[in-house]
């Protein structure tokens, strides 16, 4: 049933492909993460700034892609991307055909995904802060670049960090589904193993037990930062 | 302007709708079904979560040169056995639990011969399967908070007034427990509901599958999807207001006039 001899590592198994599944499930999710952190630092300036077609954009974002389908989402992407490329490169003045890479449509849905996660997660953050403390740091003649950088960035990540660890772990979770667009990541890799070796179950559980592996890892990882950043605190 | 109604075809996305909503039945199937399989099992399972139940397996030994068989007492805690499950749902993906249950369970000749066959071959009922073990593993966890953060006192005036452990149950810890953890659970509702669109890659024709479909067939990917995206939107938005009300039913105490 579980068959352990077609995990080995060189041609006769696929030990060596799944470590480079791995390798690209890790690599999408960093790289998603740290666009959606980007586009989630855009979307809680457009909700926190006095303005009202910035929040209403930004609130539209969030409501319509967190109650919409991971997947519809990553296919909306996948089929629609290239003809809104496409669009965007016409207006330039270049009328070839572009065809954007596996890795790269399925790092800007996640990030679309993941941003509206972080952003919620981010306003929280701010909004924990103590007006009085920008008051203070106003009083003390700082401009609004280091009220930003110094006294801002360092709470709320430290407020921040268990719920950013929290959509790492979706994220990691999220990057499964990116396997409907061909990209050779974990899941793809064990439905492509399965699919020649006709024993589902083996790379299937080898899928999960990578997954778990990751995941667990990955929060023990988080729960050290979190350690780190609340040093002043305890 | 012109050449984003060219892109936004209006009569193909009022078609699209109308086949896109007929698979809304066959995604409300899987949630009926899962859901309050889902909310009982996660009660079960979260109750079974905080007990200190120990199972005691007597495993038959022995000694040579000692005349009587031996037992040695194979200790399983209930609550661990609960946690390592949870452990394992939450730390994989729902994809991997479905595609496990129907490609991987589907393989094993023993369950090809057996009754369960009847079930399994059928997508719809490994869908069912998956987002019910899927469901549990959060809801447990959920309600796990709610009945631990439950305060000392209400359970002892409980036991003052002579309440069984049933009724305590059924009259202090559930309505407390649901209360404090319905914005919690309507969340995960609310990705339960999300999460039925991943039963379409095991060929289970609902909302997503069908918008699949008509990308294949009319080679318009953004129609298709934004007509299935409105529906789940729709149905969320349902289930929000859902979870609403519940919350102003179950918290009377906390309503601004009656």
């Amino acid at each position: 049933m579980f068959k352990f001899d077609k995990l080995i590592w060189g041609d006769l198994g696929w030990g060596d492909e799944f470590l480079w599944a791995t390798v690209m499930t890790l690599t999408v999710s960093i790289l998603s993460m740290g666009l959606g952190m980007c586009l989630a630092i855009i979307t809680v300036w457009a909700k926190i700034v006095q303005s009202k077609i910035t929040r209403l954009i930004a609130n539209f974002y969030t409501t319509v892609v967190r109650g919409v389908p991971e997947l519809l989402v990553i296919y909306l992407i996948f089929f629609g991307g290239n003809s809104v490329v496409m669009g965007i490169a016409k207006i330039f003045g270049y009328n070839g055909y572009i065809e954007l890479n596996a890795l790269t449509i399925g790092t800007i849905a996640i990030a679309f995904i993941s941003a509206t996660y972080s952003s919620e997660v981010l306003r929280a953050a701010y909004l924990s802060i103590n007006k009085g403390q920008i008051e203070a740091a106003k009083a003390l003649g700082l401009n609004r670049f280091s009220i930003f950088i110094r006294v801002l960035t360092p709470q709320i990540i430290r407020h921040a960090l268990p719920g950013i660890g929290n959509v790492w772990q979706i994220t990691l979770k999220d990057t499964s589904l990116i396997s409907v667009t061909g990209l050779v990541e974990i899941m793809r890799q064990s439905r492509i193993a399965s699919n020649v070796e006709h024993s589902p179950l083996t790379f299937l559980i080898t899928a999960a037990v990578l997954y778990l592996f990751l995941t667990t890892f990955s929060g023990k990882f988080f729960k050290i930062l979190e350690v780190n950043y609340s040093k002043g605190y305890n | 302007m012109e050449n984003f109604f060219i892109i936004l075809n209006e009569y193909l996305i009022i078609k699209n709708f109308i086949e896109v909503f007929k698979g809304l039945d066959n995604t409300l199937y899987l949630l009926l079904i899962s859901l309050p399989i889902g909310f009982v099992l996660s009660l079960i399972f979260a109750l079974g979560r905080v007990s200190k139940f120990v199972f005691k397996i007597p495993i038959p030994y022995f000694i040579i040169y000692y005349p009587f068989i031996n037992f040695f007492l194979f200790k399983v805690s209930i609550a661990k056995l609960i946690s390592a499950y949870i452990f394992v749902i939450r730390g994989t993906p729902l994809l991997v639990q479905i595609y496990l249950i129907y490609f991987g369970l589907g393989s094993i000749k023993g369950v090809r011969e057996s009754f369960l066959w009847y079930l399994l071959k059928e997508p719809f009922w490994c869908g069912v399967l998956a987002l019910t073990i899927n469901t549990v593993a959060y809801g447990a966890e959920i309600f796990r908070g709610g009945i631990q953060s439950i305060s000392k006192s209400q359970i002892e005036s409980g036991q003052a007034l002579g309440f069984s452990k049933f009724m305590m149950m059924r009259k202090i810890i559930f309505p407390i427990a649901i209360r404090k953890v319905l914005p919690a659970y309507g969340n995960e509702l609310i990705l339960m509901v999300k999460a039925t669109s991943l039963v379409s890659l095991t060929t289970y024709m609902e909302m997503t599958g069908i918008a699949r479909r008509i990308m294949a067939k009319t080679f318009a990917p953004v129609e298709a999807f934004i007509a299935a995206g409105i529906l789940y939107l729709f149905l969320n938005f349902l289930m929000v207001q859902f979870v609403k009300y519940l919350e102003w039913k179950y918290n009377p105490h906390l309503r601004l006039s009656n």
